[in-house]
């Protein structure tokens, strides 16, 4: 396993390179992309809604405004459901991450880093190290940003092929690699004799069944599964491969750029939800997590981008459009189209209906939705969200001398940003940004909790006093 | 019990789920100020000196109950603001959650960040090898340990109850009860390892309060027999 290690950083820094960019870029676009279809959407969908509320059709007029309200309402309303629809998924990777990373010593053992982070942190004086860490985290920052603006590029002038294919190359290299490292560590931990034979059947199969979830079509619970896994896989090996104060750097700068690069007009994500917007397009559905799926089988029948947006039945977060790095190259074309694809068949309803109705659905304007369920509205997550909360409670658990505490803490924190990014969003109605608050909160709590609480909690239990 | 309060109470409904959530948010920022005035306490004192150390360790715990309540007190206001948002957005004009119900969530969700954060790393290190008390200190540190955190937890659902209830009808007598019986429990976790005398009354002030925020959460003696007698 050492040799594999070995050749481990140099394939991984070939393949995040390339999935690096998707992620970026689709996110990006799927982001900016979803937001604004969602928002649009919400709209025409509270006007259809109130429509099919038992008002005739004559009554549109009054009902429009009625609907501009009602919509606000309506979604505050069940803004709850949403946000639970999105605890329930960042909870599940977080609870893996950490699992792991108690349990798995592999990731938490230093086995050399990312070609993305060439200085390494092991030097004599504090200075040397924070120049270094600053170097590197400017480094990667640099990447990304080199990606998400080559992955708008590539989207303006309509390479969807090149955008397919990196986002299936990423895929593959998560699903088959990364998951046959992890579980090898993990058998490893646990002492399971297995041979080659079992594991390869066990990985092909695996892998196969998760591409074709992803890209493709499949149950929604198994979509949603799969993204988890593959957000908490490409977790773990930014846990294990990037260096403390590096990762935390790359933390803080990855929300400042998140913020600026979906709010400001020249930001390449908001760049790319125009230009979806103009095409009238949705964004890669493979970097998104939906929460609602029910489009699958409508999408892929009418949509001629019903594949790329089958591979990204992500859950759909308007807010963040977090770069998930390995979900970027599939979901670029998936993950939008599908949650756009998703949020038209929210609005109108859960459609188990037969191409005649998806074909008369999208034949009709965008108005004309019918039976709209505001339940089933779903809402969408990028899947680099996913990865980077789980990162942050991932080094969190595994570097923290407060541990539980502050892993616990750091995990409350990021659920409250969560909440207030949702908030956020029901007021504002368009895309936004999901990383800056929670990283924050995240942020500000490990240091906090690390450095105040954990010893006044340790001589607290020292003594068996109770506050 | 107290998660399995939250399982059977609380899973269900999402508006709950995020009340408990922000509660214990709150619970940890007020842990944060305290330990943050603590620490600073501490490092401006001199860390040889053991009795120093101690009384300050004690301040600081007196100063964090406090903070506790404080943060209760503005977690009500800010329910209160977001009562009134929820019945403005409803259809029917009344709040899907009452506030008794956010009352009793809040105080779940404070009693579980405090048991958790007391508990955890216990747990965790109790996992791994060794031996309780080895160094002639008492050897139901576990125990003991694990029935207080439950108590507290309980006390803080207590207690959430009964100072919302205290806030919304102005009796700020409630209010003040509450904030003794907060102080008086840590305090009395003050004389462990004499485990008799912070468990006992413990648990006797928590009956209490059970007995008075199920009072005046609308049971009563009558109900409570139907309930045990499992009529309809």
């Amino acid at each position: 396993m050492t040799e594999l290690s070995a050749h481990l950083p140099q394939f991984q820094h070939g393949q995040l390179t390339e999935n690096f960019p998707d992620t970026h870029l689709s996110n990006t676009n799927d982001n900016s992309e979803r937001r604004r279809h969602d928002n649009s959407e919400r709209r025409r969908n509270d006007n259809a809604e109130s429509e099919t509320n038992g008002q005739p059709q004559n009554n549109v007029q009054q009902v429009v405004e009625h609907d501009e309200e009602e919509d606000e309402e309506l979604t505050l309303k069940y803004g709850a459901k949403h946000v639970i629809m999105l605890f329930v998924p960042v909870t599940l990777c977080m609870v893996v991450v950490v699992a792991t990373i108690k349990s798995v010593s592999f990731y938490t053992r230093k086995d050399g880093q990312l070609i993305y982070t060439p200085f390494t942190e092991e030097t004599e004086t504090v200075g040397q190290r924070a120049l270094n860490s600053i170097l590197n985290a400017a480094i990667m920052i640099s990447v990304i940003i080199v990606m998400t603006i080559l992955l708008v590029v590539l989207y303006k002038y309509r390479c969807y092929k090149v955008i397919h294919g990196w986002l299936i190359i990423s895929s593959l290299l998560l699903l088959f690699f990364f998951s046959f490292i992890y579980l090898g560590e993990v058998f490893k931990t646990y002492n399971v004799a297995m041979d080659y034979i079992t594991v390869a059947l066990m990985i092909w199969n695996f892998g196969v069944v998760g591409m074709i979830c992803i890209h493709w079509k499949g149950p929604l619970r198994l979509q949603q599964a799969y993204l988890i896994m593959i957000s908490a896989l490409m977790a773990l090996v930014f846990i294990k491969y990037l260096p403390e104060w590096t990762a935390w750097l790359i933390l803080a700068v990855i929300s400042v750029y998140d913020l600026v690069a979906v709010l400001c007009p020249k930001g390449p994500l908001r760049m790319l939800v125009e230009t979806a917007q103009e095409r009238n397009e949705t964004l890669f559905p493979a970097l998104i997590y939906s929460s609602t799926m029910i489009w699958l089988v409508n999408m892929a029948e009418e949509d001629p981008e019903a594949q790329r947006k089958s591979k990204s039945s992500t859950y759909d977060k308007q807010a963040p459009a977090n770069r998930t790095q390995n979900e970027d190259a599939e979901a670029d074309d998936g993950g939008f189209s599908q949650e756009w694809q998703q949020q038209r068949d929210n609005r109108i309803g859960p459609i188990e209906s037969t191409p005649e109705s998806r074909a008369a659905v999208q034949a009709l304007p965008s108005n004309s939705q019918t039976s709209e369920d505001p339940e089933e509205r779903g809402v969408k997550l990028g899947l680099g969200d996913f990865i980077f909360y789980s990162v942050l409670v991932g080094k969190a658990s595994a570097t923290a001398s407060g541990d539980w505490n502050t892993t616990l803490a750091c995990f409350v924190a990021i659920l409250i940003g969560l909440c207030l990014t949702l908030l956020l969003l029901a007021i504002f109605k368009k895309a936004l940004p999901a990383l800056p608050i929670s990283i924050t909160f995240g942020l500000v709590f490990y240091f906090a909790t690390d450095n105040l609480v954990q010893p006044f909690m340790d001589q607290l239990a020292f003594h068996q006093f109770y506050i | 019990p107290a998660f399995g309060l939250f399982i059977f109470t609380i899973a269900r409904d999402p508006l709950r789920i995020i009340i408990l959530i922000a509660g214990a948010f709150f619970w940890l920022v007020s842990l944060l100020l305290s330990s943050l005035i603590w620490f600073i306490a501490v490092k401006a004192s001199n860390p040889q000196d053991e009795r120093l150390q101690k009384g300050l360790l004690i301040f600081g715990v007196m100063f964090s109950v406090l903070l506790q309540e404080a943060f209760r007190f503005l977690y009500y206001k800010l329910l209160r603001k977001a009562i009134e948002g929820l019945v403005a957005l409803s259809e029917d004009g009344c709040s899907p959650i009452s506030i008794q119900q956010m009352a009793y969530v809040a105080g779940v969700g404070f009693g579980l960040m405090s048991g958790a954060f007391s508990m955890i790393n216990l747990l965790a290190d109790a996992l791994g090898p060794g031996t309780v008390g080895i160094h002639g200190d008492s050897q139901l540190y576990f125990l003991t340990s694990a029935f207080m955190t439950m108590v507290l937890i309980f006390l803080h659902t207590f207690w959430g109850i009964l100072f919302f209830h205290g806030c919304e009808h102005q009796r700020w007598w409630e209010v003040a009860a509450v904030i003794i019986m907060h102080l008086t429990v840590s305090g009395l976790s003050f004389c462990n390892p004499l485990y008799v005398g912070s468990l006992v009354p413990s648990y006797l002030l928590m009956a209490a309060a059970a007995a008075w925020a199920y009072l005046l959460s609308g049971g009563s003696a009558q109900n409570l027999r139907r309930f045990l007698l499992c009529k309809c």
